[in-house]
């Protein structure tokens, strides 16, 4: 078989047997449906919300703040990371205080997000933009110490402004270090955007778990993580493209 | 004419020691000369040629070009490195070209100057090829190109060859001396090999280790191509070779 046909067989034969294995420990165990549905249960449920266009409702919703959150956070974090990549004075005043930001949970931000911005999308953008911001703007920092000293030395000799160093040489050295950065940023941004969505929000594909689970609605608590992770796989896969080709343009090599 | 001269030039380097690289050298380059700096690693060569090109400045004395004292790089004065220095992400040709766009050129006059160059090092059929698609010779001749394109009055070459295969480096070195006749630089090539040196320059900087100084300087008057196997190239090997102790 070619290579290709497996890594796409093998991963569905997987995936098949993990269902039948769900289902075998519902038989064996007599376990309720309304504690673990079956994956057929489960299936009904969701082509019930496809259907009904409740799943593309809040799908929309939590992708909507991830997108601006991010998006947001890249435009602030990026140009800052490169100037505090290339100004000493900046990265050593600066980086133990980001350093220390970063490790506070961005859901510890709901409360104050809430109270700065009330319901509704706003703090959820803004609690997307503190998870995406600092890893963004600290990876953006650090990838200025993989230009190759070697290649400033050449642009300063042939007479360069600051700003044709920066547009000439670095930025397009750091370019795929930026974009592994904005990819893993993204990535956590939608783990964080559904544990938002249950705590402080009324739409997204975190609120319909959790009001799923008011209802006791199991099947559709399921539905709704199975779809979250399509969407992040999705999400990844799509990065990882775009990771590639701007590596190749970049003649980038780890 | 004299086109470098240093007076006196001592550099140290501040770190944990302070260490003196190099002490008191006193020596000056005329115009159009192909100039050897020979000595073995640490003896601070590599620093000589950092304080010509403007990256660093003296701890002592003075370095001037054309009678003006070097504060930092300029165009009249390209380094060559080993590594070569080219950006991957540009091809042969935008790679020749960086210099006369930071420069400022228009993009019609860039193409024909580059393309003059890229044909003076033998790279014309190359141009749009990727760098990493090209030998470690190439790439230098890339490098060269690149150099020359911005019209300096000086190359300075850090063992521009040093990573090569000695049968690249021998080809190269022969065209880098044709390039020389024909574009009326002055060089500065710094090596440890002693054949190389023999082969390219008018004259030959020898060098001492700890802390680099400067032991002598030695015409090499042999009418060129040369014949590094002849009796004439084996008498300056010999002087050579007491210089650094290993006749």
């Amino acid at each position: 078989m070619p290579h290709v046909l497996k890594k796409i067989i093998y991963p569905i034969v997987a995936f098949l047997l993990l269902l039948a294995l769900w289902q075998g420990v519902i038989e064996i165990t007599g376990v309720k449906t309304s504690l673990l549905p079956g994956p057929l249960d489960v299936l009904a449920a969701l082509t019930d919300v496809v259907e009904s266009g409740v799943l593309f409702e809040h799908a929309l919703a939590s992708l909507f703040r991830v997108a601006m959150g991010f998006l947001l956070a890249t435009i602030f974090a990026v140009p800052l990371g490169l100037l505090m990549g290339t100004r000493k004075f900046l990265h050593i005043t600066l980086d133990p205080i980001l350093q220390g930001i970063r490790t506070i949970s961005p859901i510890s931000w709901i409360p104050l997000a809430i109270l700065w911005f009330g319901i509704g999308d706003k703090p959820a953008i803004f609690i997307i933009f503190i998870t995406a911001f600092f890893p963004i703007l600290l990876s953006t920092a650090l990838s200025i110490r993989h230009v190759d000293p070697l290649l400033l030395r050449v642009g300063t000799n042939f007479g360069a402004t600051q700003k044709q160093l920066l547009f000439k040489i670095i930025l397009p050295a750091v370019t795929p270090y930026i974009v592994i950065g904005l990819k893993i940023s993204l990535g956590v941004s939608w783990i964080i955007v559904v544990a938002a969505e249950m705590v402080g929000m009324s739409s997204g594909l975190g609120y319909m778990i959790l009001d799923a689970r008011n209802f006791l609605r199991t099947d559709l608590i399921i539905a709704g993580m199975f779809v979250i992770g399509i969407i992040g796989f999705t999400l990844d896969r799509l990065l990882t493209l775009i990771e590639v080709q701007v590596k190749r343009i970049f003649s980038f090599q780890d | 004419m004299s086109i470098i001269e240093l007076t006196k030039v001592s550099k140290e380097f501040n770190g944990k020691n302070t260490t003196l690289a190099v002490e008191d050298i006193s020596l000056s380059i005329k115009e159009g000369e192909f100039f050897c700096i020979l000595g073995p690693s640490g003896c601070g060569k590599t620093t000589l040629l950092n304080l010509m090109g403007g990256f660093d400045v003296p701890s002592k004395g003075t370095v001037s070009v054309g009678g003006k004292l070097i504060k930092q790089p300029n165009t009249n004065y390209i380094s060559v490195f080993q590594q070569y220095g080219l950006l991957p992400w540009r091809n042969v040709i935008d790679n020749v070209r960086l210099g006369l766009e930071i420069g400022g050129l228009s993009y019609q006059e860039q193409i024909e100057t580059t393309k003059h160059y890229l044909s003076l090092v033998g790279l014309e059929k190359v141009q749009d090829k990727a760098i990493n698609e090209l030998s470690g010779g190439m790439k230098q001749r890339v490098a060269i190109a690149r150099a020359l394109a911005v019209k300096p009055k000086i190359l300075l070459m850090d063992e521009p060859f040093g990573a090569l295969d000695e049968m690249t480096r021998l080809k190269l070195e022969k065209e880098l001396l044709r390039i020389w006749k024909q574009e009326n630089v002055t060089i500065v090539f710094v090596t440890h090999n002693i054949d190389d040196a023999i082969y390219l320059s008018d004259r030959i900087a020898i060098m001492g280790n700890n802390p680099g100084n400067l032991k002598e300087i030695i015409d090499v008057s042999i009418a060129r191509p040369r014949d590094i196997t002849s009796s004439e190239a084996d008498s300056i090997k010999k002087r050579i070779f007491e210089l650094f102790d290993i006749s």
